[in-house]
């Protein structure tokens, strides 16, 4: 497999993030948030990277965000998207962006998470033009 | 207790192969041992502190002391920060020797991702325990794609331009040219690198630097066994090195960890980057150079792409000659860790040994700077700032 080439997905599931994932399946986005300091984080932690509190849990989050910067791999066949997405609840969390004119992407542009099928009934969030 | 002035570098040595077929990655270690210390004047049993990062095999400094017969090693460092490891091994090897820890330091690199390509041998995997690796890896992150949306960030921010990232390339190219060894010796043109085939959006192929095989070596050693040998000494001013990364989802793409890792050495060399004659700067992409420029303080942030146009970055045209040697978008970048070769051109600037073509008068103070990583996601910055004697 070359660089340019995008991996076939194989999720990696363990024990602290098998919730975010059982949520994916059910299509729904779930985001880290510490009931301490009452922030979100992302990728999900259980000891909050801002306060260090265990007091952690997932909650589920709009599914709303826009596109922070993005870039199209133009060697892989075909060539895709990856971005990074501000969700509404404040983080930014790396994705793919799908299902779009790849030409016409902009930053700043609103999208919604939709997901994708990973395998093992699994799913992953990706997003599209809102 | 800082490092300032209570160490040397007394030498160094590039590996000139660029494609190592018919060598073995330790053999490639050794060779540069041998050639960094007989251009000190040394012998291995001198060596009494080792470093090296995860480009060495096995547990690093174990199997590598081992295999080169280093039999006098009291102090080994094995920290590893990707591409920028060996310049915090500097600062880290000056912290030693300034503590008494050691005399005679000796820090190798080296690397054959040509080689292994044609031997099939696959590449290396990003460790599965990594605990971004199961929220990062499904989207198809790679080197390139991850820099190519930092740029795309900073030209939407603050309007920098794929032309104005290109001199970065071209300021490389017109160095490579006197570099018998660079990888790429042809001069290139704004145009020639715009027109280059798009690899990530924005970045073109002539963004990206080279892939090559070989490596380097640097002894460092404690005042006193520097005035013993006849080598011109090259002192070690002051050090900074600093991570960055997602900040728990707080992303921010348009600066790296040189914003801190650049002023700690700065204030400890006592110097600003107005002082600075010549700088070595990582240049895995265009962009991680107009972003480390901004971060060092050579311009405001944001001015980036104006700072590096109309050659200011090609010795003897612009007011900061970068990277003399061709760099990694032209020289050399041995296993894809670009630090190492930073340091060596920057030690050959202030010995007054670069190409006669390319070399810097009255090059007193010079500074290296190591991106480690991914400007995308998570890096290791390391900033060491060197001069000369009388500096």
């Amino acid at each position: 497999m070359s660089a340019d080439q995008k991996s076939k997905i194989n999720l990696v599931v363990n024990s602290e993030g098998k919730p975010y994932w059982e949520g994916a399946a059910k299509g729904q986005l779930l985001i880290r948030t510490c009931n301490a300091c009452g922030k979100a984080h992302h990728y999900p932690r259980t000891i909050c990277p801002h306060c260090f509190s265990e007091d952690t849990a997932f909650v589920a989050a709009s599914g709303n965000g826009a596109i922070y910067s993005y870039s199209v791999t133009r060697q892989a066949k075909p060539p895709y998207v990856i971005a990074y997405v501000t969700l509404d609840e404040g983080v930014t969390m790396l994705t793919n962006i799908v299902d779009c004119e790849i030409d016409r992407i902009r930053i700043g542009q609103k999208v919604r998470v939709k997901f994708s099928e990973a395998g093992d009934g699994y799913a992953l969030p990706v997003f599209t033009s809102a | 207790m800082g490092i300032n002035g209570k160490s040397y570098i007394v030498g160094i040595y590039e590996h000139p192969c660029r494609a190592a077929l018919d060598k073995t990655l330790p053999q490639l270690h050794a060779e540069i041992a041998k050639g960094a210390l007989a251009d000190a004047g040394l012998s291995k049993d001198d060596v009494d502190a080792y470093f090296c990062a995860g480009d060495a095999p096995g547990l690093g400094p174990i199997n590598m002391i081992e295999y080169m017969g280093l039999n006098n090693v009291r102090h080994m460092d094995s920290t590893e920060t990707g591409g920028s490891s060996y310049i915090v091994h500097v600062n880290h090897a000056a912290q030693a020797i300034a503590a008494g820890h050691c005399n005679v330091a000796l820090i190798t690199l080296a690397g054959r991702p040509v080689a292994d390509a044609k031997e099939g041998k696959p590449v290396r995997y990003y460790n599965q325990q990594a605990p971004d690796f199961p929220f990062e890896m499904p989207y198809g992150p790679n080197v390139t794609n991850m820099y190519a949306m930092c740029a795309m960030r900073h030209m939407y921010e603050y309007g920098t331009t794929s032309e104005q990232l290109a001199w970065i390339k071209v300021a490389a190219s017109h160095h490579a040219q006197h570099n018998e060894q660079a990888r790429l010796r042809d001069v290139v043109t704004v145009e020639d690198v715009v027109n280059s085939p798009m690899i990530a959006d924005p970045l073109h192929r002539l963004d990206c630097c080279v892939i090559t095989d070989g490596g380097g070596g640097i002894v460092m050693v404690s005042p006193e066994v520097a005035k013993s040998l006849k080598r011109t000494r090259v002192k070690v001013l002051g050090a900074g090195e600093a991570p960055k990364h997602l900040a728990a989802g707080q992303v921010d793409l348009t600066y790296s960890g040189a914003c801190w890792s650049g002023p700690k050495a700065f204030a400890e060399a006592g110097v600003t980057p107005t002082d600075i004659k010549y700088a070595s700067i990582y240049d895995s992409f265009t962009i991680t150079v107009l972003e480390t420029l901004e971060d060092l303080g050579f311009c405001k942030k944001g001015e980036g792409g104006k700072f590096v146009s109309d050659g200011n970055l090609i010795s003897g045209v612009g007011k900061l000659p970068f990277n003399t040697d061709g760099g990694g978008l032209c020289n050399n970048h041995p296993g894809n860790r670009g630090g190492m070769t930073k340091v060596l051109e920057a030690v050959r600037q202030i010995r007054g040994e670069a190409h006669p073509k390319v070399q810097v008068r009255n090059c007193d103070i010079a500074l290296a700077h190591g991106t480690g990583g991914l400007l995308g996601s998570r890096m290791g910055s390391a900033t060491v700032i060197l001069g000369s004697e009388d500096a």
